[in-house]
């Protein structure tokens, strides 16, 4: 049954109509047109979806829009400043052409985001092992590892 | 003209002069005579629909049969048609495949973009130039090579004027001239620059980008309950149920085809669970699970046929050193990271389908027939999605939407597939074997060579009917069973490009029990892995370092250079304890790029996991238009090709496919990911050779000899994880 849920999403705060047991990744795309937490498996084995829920990196497809009620959300919308100055992450995936198809770059940017709040200064392994959520089948790992480096050093 | 303007830029066009280049991909005709300040008529040939226009404010398009499918292919055709009119790269705007909109082109496929497409826009932009600056020498009357074209704007010695002055609202078009001189190949100001795709831009601000982020007013959506096997027969399917949840719409049956409509996405996954509880249905014939594959695949019946005969083709049973080998690679998914998905909207009687199809017209003609509507009733726009490495579950996707709307019209119906969806239903790389026998002289020298390889088609793509389409199966209207018949993708590299005076070739085409099409390099890679793999071993009992006995092989120079420059990189190399480098070296198709890869193992003693530490590749695709597109495409598949080699395997049961997720069908993931490392040889003066699928065959090889380098233990059987530990 639906119901009236406020969510907190990029620093604004949304209510919209849906059933509470929705998964958020739903609600974000389709009933608040965020393009940018993609559906790869509702299984969140994938990371595609990959959102910040009070600044740590989670998949979206699972967690019922209900639990997130009182949390801070980040899409990959909202990284960028109120002037509109990219994340050093999303200015080092690009620099970097961290993406063939670019299907998983949602959740490698949020993902490393999330990486950087806690070690602004990971090594090339720490790298590696922050990301085992985050499925690529183009095989652009080796430039999203220098891309992280790149925003890290930035 | 009217194709052109058939288009959303229409009263734009309308107003605006251009010159516009027509030319097509098959078959070219001589340069008409332009006249200028004159609007001429396009020569209404059909053939003719590829268009490159420049406008009166300087600005470039390019229309292109192609799909952008990840490999940037985008970014090389506007690189090509900037330096024809040396322009910047911004100004040069691209359209991608569209049906009655963009030119036939066919399959986005087989590594032939830059080869066929980026070129024929190299020459037609290249005649735009040329029929700009005649237009201008003719009204200063001076002589052409006083005249040049800088970002829209013509230089005589004193004077200059902008192309829209020059050209004064007039429209005019002609057609390619394939005498003109290229630009691009001496000047090389934009083309061989690592320019970066401004798609990657949109993607890491969260843009709409992908087909799976369009939206329209009123748009429903959909998800496929699916049979419980390949051949399982609807029996019944009570709705009553479902009919009361919310946001329910409607489900779609025809035949054993079960499709179901809501208002809201997740009501419609939610319907799809309970609808799959009250379906039953009547399976056929199971899956052959429990038996050993490849004895399975020996035991079917074949369609054999040489191939390749040259010299004696029994010289391989008698030299004074013999060897012979088996060689297996499973099914192998193409496993795109998103799900297939397409939209749909039929209304008065037409038919819009937005897809991430390679192909926008083979796929038109084929849903038409599966709908049974007029071929010009369906229109197909290609929109980019997840990358597919082949024919994945796209254009079934787009059929089953097409199928939905024509039964639910006057709405756009968003249709996407589920995880299980993808995983269990796409057509998969088929399973190979490869037996190989060869005989040395007492120097080391091959003296006789025999390949034998036995392979399932590597492709049932849709090519004008409803056959090779997923939901043509269950639609109860006698479409046979998608079959194949191309011998080309299972014979793709199984000649050895070595120089060896006798030589058999053989193929034996089965018809397998999963379901099939083209992954990534078809036959090529398995055909590779075995050679290559092979070479090694001959190599070992030859008593030769690997690429010393490849090059003894080669006569061709540039095979040879990618070789050396490979050694250098890694002779230096120090290998520790329990680790080993593997090589391998291809011209993929035998005609296209050269590679030459190194991959480094590090096997536990313990537990004899395989830890890929690094690879190393050396590429010459001929003249390069964009270094890092090469070097992105070639990383890219230097990882795929490992992932798919030491981990992947399509499990099934009696029933149907068991590997349903990315846990019961794992790949490499970030923490076992090599550092990767390439070179790219460009050369300017040659032919640019496609890149996009030369990797994957040796990456597989260099991997398993990398594993013998380490161990002593060669693994001849995909997947390549099941080395015996080497301490007790």
């Amino acid at each position: 049954m639906k119901s009236q849920i406020t969510l907190k999403v990029n620093g604004k705060q949304h209510t919209v109509e849906a059933d509470p047991k929705t998964p958020l990744l739903y609600v974000l795309r389709n009933n608040l047109a965020l393009n940018g937490p993609k559906f790869g498996c509702g299984l969140s084995q994938c990371g595609a979806c990959m959102v910040l829920l009070n600044g740590q990196a989670s998949t979206s497809c699972m967690i019922p829009v209900e639990n997130t009620v009182n949390m801070e959300i980040t899409t990959i919308e909202g990284l960028a400043d109120g002037k509109g100055k990219l994340h050093p992450v999303q200015e080092a995936f690009f620099e970097e052409q961290a993406a063939q198809c670019g299907y998983c770059l949602n959740g490698m940017v949020m993902n490393s985001v999330s990486l950087l709040n806690k070690n602004p200064r990971p090594t090339d392994q720490q790298i590696k092992e922050s990301l085992p959520t985050n499925i690529c089948r183009c095989g652009v790992h080796s430039r999203v590892v220098k891309a992280v480096k790149r925003a890290a050093n930035g | 003209m009217d194709r052109l303007l058939k288009s959303d830029r229409r009263s734009f066009l309308k107003q605006m002069g251009f010159v516009s280049v027509g030319f097509s991909l098959t078959g070219f005709s001589s340069a008409l005579d332009y006249s200028p300040n004159q609007t001429q008529q396009s020569p209404n040939r059909s053939e003719l629909t590829s268009w490159i226009s420049i406008f009166e404010d300087g600005s470039v398009q390019v229309k292109t049969g192609k799909s952008e499918l990840g490999q940037g292919i985008g970014t090389a055709i506007r690189q090509v048609a900037a330096e024809e009119l040396n322009t910047t790269v911004d100004r040069v705007v691209i359209r991608l495949a569209q049906t009655e909109v963009t030119p036939d082109e066919g399959y986005t496929a087989g590594s032939r973009s830059i080869e066929t497409s980026a070129m024929s826009v190299r020459y037609a932009a290249a005649t735009v130039r040329e029929k700009l600056i005649s237009m201008v020498a003719r009204e200063w009357d001076v002589d052409r090579e006083s005249v040049r074209l800088e970002n829209g704007v013509l230089y005589g010695e004193s004077n200059k004027i902008g192309v829209g002055e020059l050209i004064k609202g007039s429209q005019v078009v002609g057609e390619i001239d394939r005498e003109v001189p290229i630009r691009g190949k001496n000047v090389r100001k934009v083309v061989g620059s690592p320019v970066k795709r401004d798609s990657i831009a949109k993607m890491v601000r969260g843009e709409e980008y992908f087909i799976h982020d369009l939206r329209f007013p009123g748009m429903v959506h959909a998800r496929i309950v699916r049979p419980s096997a390949y051949g399982a027969r609807l029996k019944s399917l009570n709705t009553s149920a479902v009919e009361s949840m919310d946001g329910f719409l409607k489900v779609i049956e025809v035949g054993s085809f079960v499709g179901v409509v809501a208002e809201e996405e997740y009501q419609a996954v939610q319907l799809r669970e309970e609808l799959k509880k009250a379906a039953v249905w009547e399976e056929g014939e199971g899956l052959p699970a429990g038996k050993e594959l490849k004895d399975y695949i020996k035991s079917l019946r074949v369609d054999s046929n040489t191939d390749e005969s040259k010299g004696n083709p029994n010289a391989f049973k008698e030299g004074e050193v013999r060897h012979e080998a088996s060689y297996f690679k499973p099914y192998i998914m193409h496993a795109s990271n998103g799900p297939s998905c397409a939209l749909a909207y039929f209304q008065n009687g037409i038919l819009h389908v937005w897809s991430h199809t390679q192909g926008v017209y083979p796929q038109r003609e084929s849903i038409a027939d599966l709908v049974g509507l007029p071929v010009d009733k369906v229109n197909v726009k290609s929109v980019p999605g997840s990358g597919c490495y082949g024919h994945n579950a796209a254009d079934d996707v787009a059929a089953e939407a097409a199928l939905l709307a024509v039964n639910y019209p006057n709405r756009h119906i968003r249709l996407q597939w589920m995880r299980d969806d993808e995983h269990a239903w796409e057509p998969y790389g088929t399973a190979m074997i490869m037996e190989l026998k060869a005989s040395l002289t007492g120097n080391g020298k091959i003296t006789g060579w025999s390949h034998e390889l036995w392979s399932d088609s590597h492709s049932t793509r849709p090519r004008g009917d409803a056959t090779n389409l997923l939901p043509s199966q269950y639609i109860e209207k006698g479409y046979k069973r998608p079959g194949g018949g191309f011998r080309g993708g299972a014979t793709r590299n199984a000649v050895p490009y070595y120089d060896i005076p006798n030589l058999v070739q053989k193929s034996h085409l089965f018809e397998g029990p999963l379901r099939v099409s083209a992954l990534r390099g078809l036959g090529a890679t398995a055909n590779l892995f075995a050679i290559e793999s092979f070479m090694e071993e001959l190599a070992y009992l030859a008593k030769q370092h690997p690429l010393d006995f490849r090059l003894a092989h080669l006569s061709d120079h540039r095979a040879k250079e990618v070789i050396q420059k490979l050694k250098a990189k890694t002779n230096g190399f120090r290998t520790s304890a329990y680790q080993g480098i593997g090589y391998a070296f291809s011209r993929y198709k035998n005609s296209a790029s050269y590679l030459a890869m190194a991959t480094l193992v590090e096997v536990s003693p313990e537990n004899g996991k395989i830890e890929v530490m690094k690879m190393w590749a050396v590429i010459d695709s001929g003249e390069c238009i964009n270094p890092d597109g090469l070097k992105n495409q070639t990383e890219g598949g230097m990882i795929q090709a490992t992932s798919w080699a030491l981990m992947e395997q399509v499990g099934f049961n009696e029933q149907h496919i068991t590997s349903k997720d990315w846990y019961s069908y794992p790949i490499l993931r970030f923490p076992n990911i090599p550092e990767v490392e390439v070179e790219v040889i460009d050369r300017p003066n040659e032919e640019p050779l496609g890149a996009g699928e030369t990797a994957q065959g040796p990456a597989t090889a260099a991997l398993a000899n990398a594993v013998f380098a380490a161990t002593g233990q060669r693994i001849r059987d995909w997947p390549l994880n099941r080395v015996d530990k080497t301490k007790d």
